[in-house]
């Protein structure tokens, strides 16, 4: 069963008492961030909850995890390289970025590696054009890409990734 | 050295934190304004400044303000839309990142101008760590009397909110920003009623851009009358310019918007020029959405005179021979690059973010989209480049919202001004997939249009 763990009910409730009274459908797409947090992904069951949670109808709670692209609609590796692929960062590389890290974990862009590792996406502006070619990983950005250092996040990822499991 | 008014403190060491900002003199215009000025006094000063909005549409920030509906017993509110997503533009970011209590300052000062007491802060997702160093700065704001109940005794209360947005560039729109922050799909409404009428939770809602009501500071500091000083014009203040693509130093730079675009890419002091000694051969010099120019366009205006980093000299020529202000975003283009390559991205970057309410913009911006890609991978057609032609001018100015135009624009000025370069790509499906068109006559100097 889906459920939130107390820490993030509470987060719920403080972030609903930002708005008016009523108005509790405003903290949709915080408590969607939550949750995608908290389980990985969107699945309907998690929507459901996050509907019941906010006394939405589920569908309310659909036409918006769809309609925005940070939302995963289905699982994705413990990683997910988000690379931006608009013309700043086009200028400046980011094709070749992305095609290298294609190569390099034999997947490509909309894929994740088998051992369920690393996803790779292309996105559209992320904001950090004067530091191209980047990418989003996590909460934080990875910028000024080179193949090494594009190494070394990987590595990176993998040195960490052991020691969790 | 142009005067700085809004990084000036932007490298001191600390500065993100409460105690250096206000040890800089950070929070001085709250004191000012909530103890010396009136809530319309602090609007006439916005007015008289000639602060125009620094979110890319350059509109008067103190007439939206005097727009906003104050009917009794309604709550109003003030959304600062930092949602940058334009691209090449990443000012906002900068801002917020390093000197966050800017923001804060300014969200209080506009608040009290406006009777907010709700304010506010709508990011784009991405943006998610900037999101605990607001956080951070409003807590710290309000432990330190700035935010709550009765600051500074005048009575006015006020609270300041982050909300994150999940990835739309559609959510910069201010009505669609507005059915985001409600909790729905970033859908723009039909206008009128204008948000200053009903906005969010249908009631008085004035949007800003993150610059814009971080220059409301020095405007209450230093007054209208210095403010105006600074700049020409209708160009006043000083305007954050995000500089990217191919040159030497990439970043924020402020600028009093007096100095010319061939300064503000060559000189040390900015861009520093393009690097390995190349050629510049366009330039986009405000966001995405403005129209591209070739060198010969962009140093000098058709008439021959200099161009300058400023609102009327950037649009100097109207779409024909001009661009715009817009977001600052300014995208430079080494003689390597291909504008057909870069345009394919950004047809592709408005065909993504379409919010599909419109059929113009929802199909058009994907024909864009699969026609660019033909041209660019050598299997476009001569007709083609006027198909294209054809569907941007039937997207342009029939959408609710301005992304239809915003998509068009950089098709058809890329059309206008390098149609050789979209034709040579069609002539020569082999070779350009081997090679790129190169500077070609671009930078050469344009013959001086025949005064009638």
């Amino acid at each position: 069963m889906v459920q939130f763990p107390e820490n993030k009910i509470k987060k719920v409730q403080e972030i609903i008492a930002r708005y008016p009274e009523g108005k509790q459908k405003s903290a949709l797409i915080p408590v969607l961030h939550l949750a995608q947090e908290e389980f990985g992904w969107l699945s309907s069951e998690t929507m459901d909850y996050v509907a019941s949670l906010l006394k939405l109808e589920p569908i309310e709670v659909y036409e918006v995890a769809t309609f925005y692209s940070m939302y995963n609609l289905k699982p994705v590796g413990r990683y997910m390289f988000e690379v931006c692929q608009t013309g700043p960062c086009m200028l400046r590389g980011s094709d070749n970025i992305i095609e290298y890290i294609g190569q390099k974990l034999g997947i490509k862009p909309g894929e994740t590696t088998a051992d369920g590792l690393f996803t790779l996406k292309t996105v559209e502006c992320l904001g950090a054009c004067g530091y191209a070619p980047m990418m989003q990983m996590g909460k934080f950005y990875r910028e000024h890409l080179t193949k090494e250092k594009v190494d070394a996040i990987i590595d990176e990822c993998r040195t960490k990734a052991s020691t969790l499991n | 050295m142009s005067k700085k008014l809004l990084l000036e403190k932007a490298h001191v060491e600390g500065i993100r934190t409460y105690d250096v900002y206000r040890r800089e003199g950070g929070y001085r215009s709250v004191e000012k304004a909530l103890k010396t000025m009136s809530p319309d006094q602090i609007t006439e000063e916005v007015k008289k400044s000639g602060l125009r909005g620094r979110g890319g549409a350059g509109f008067p920030t103190g007439l939206k303000w005097s727009f906003l509906a104050k009917p009794a017993g309604v709550p109003r509110y003030l959304v600062c839309n930092s949602d940058e997503s334009e691209p090449g533009t990443f000012k906002d970011r900068y801002l917020m990142e390093f000197i966050p209590h800017l923001l804060v300052e300014g969200l209080i000062v506009s608040s009290f101008a406006l009777g907010s007491n709700r304010t506010f802060i709508y990011i784009r997702g991405e943006y998610a760590w900037i999101v605990d160093i607001l956080e951070q700065a409003i807590e710290e704001a309000k432990a330190n009397g700035w935010l709550g109940k009765n600051i500074l005794g005048s009575g006015f209360d006020c609270e300041i909110y982050v909300q994150r947005g999940a990835g739309a560039y559609i959510c910069g729109e201010e009505t669609a920003l507005i059915e985001s922050l409600e909790g729905k799909r970033g859908n723009p409404r039909i206008k009128p009623p204008f948000p200053a009428v009903k906005g969010v939770w249908d009631s008085p809602t004035v949007v800003n851009n993150v610059e814009t009501i971080a220059a409301v500071v020095p405007i209450i500091n230093i007054g209208a009358e210095e403010y105006l000083k600074i700049g020409v014009g209708k160009s006043t203040g000083t305007k954050l310019i995000s500089a990217c693509g191919n040159i030497n130093k990439p970043g924020v730079y402020e600028i009093d918007m007096t100095i010319s675009v061939e300064e503000f890419i060559y000189s040390d002091e900015y861009c520093g020029g393009i690097p390995n000694g190349k050629k510049l051969k366009a330039c986009i010099p405000g966001g995405s959405s403005v129209p591209i120019l070739p060198t010969n366009l962009l140093l000098k205006t058709a008439k021959g005179e200099t161009r300058y980093m400023n609102y009327e000299s950037l649009s100097d020529g109207g779409f024909a021979t001009g661009s715009m202000m817009g977001s600052g975003g300014f995208i430079v283009f080494d003689e390597d690059q291909c504008v057909v390559r870069h345009t394919l991205t950004l047809a592709r970057f408005y065909r993504h973010e379409s919010c599909g309410q419109c059929s113009p913009c929802r199909e058009g911006t994907g024909w864009m989209e699969k026609i660019l890609k033909n041209i660019e991978y050598g299997k476009g057609k001569m007709s083609d480049i006027d198909l294209l032609w054809d569907i941007q001018r039937k997207i342009e100015g029939n959408t609710i919202c301005p992304l239809g135009d915003a998509a068009a624009w950089p098709v058809a000025a890329a059309i206008r001004h390098f149609r050789d370069e979209f034709e040579w790509h069609v002539n020569n499906p082999d070779e350009c997939q081997k090679r790129n068109y190169g500077l070609a006559h671009y930078a050469d100097p344009r013959p001086l249009a025949v005064p009638a």
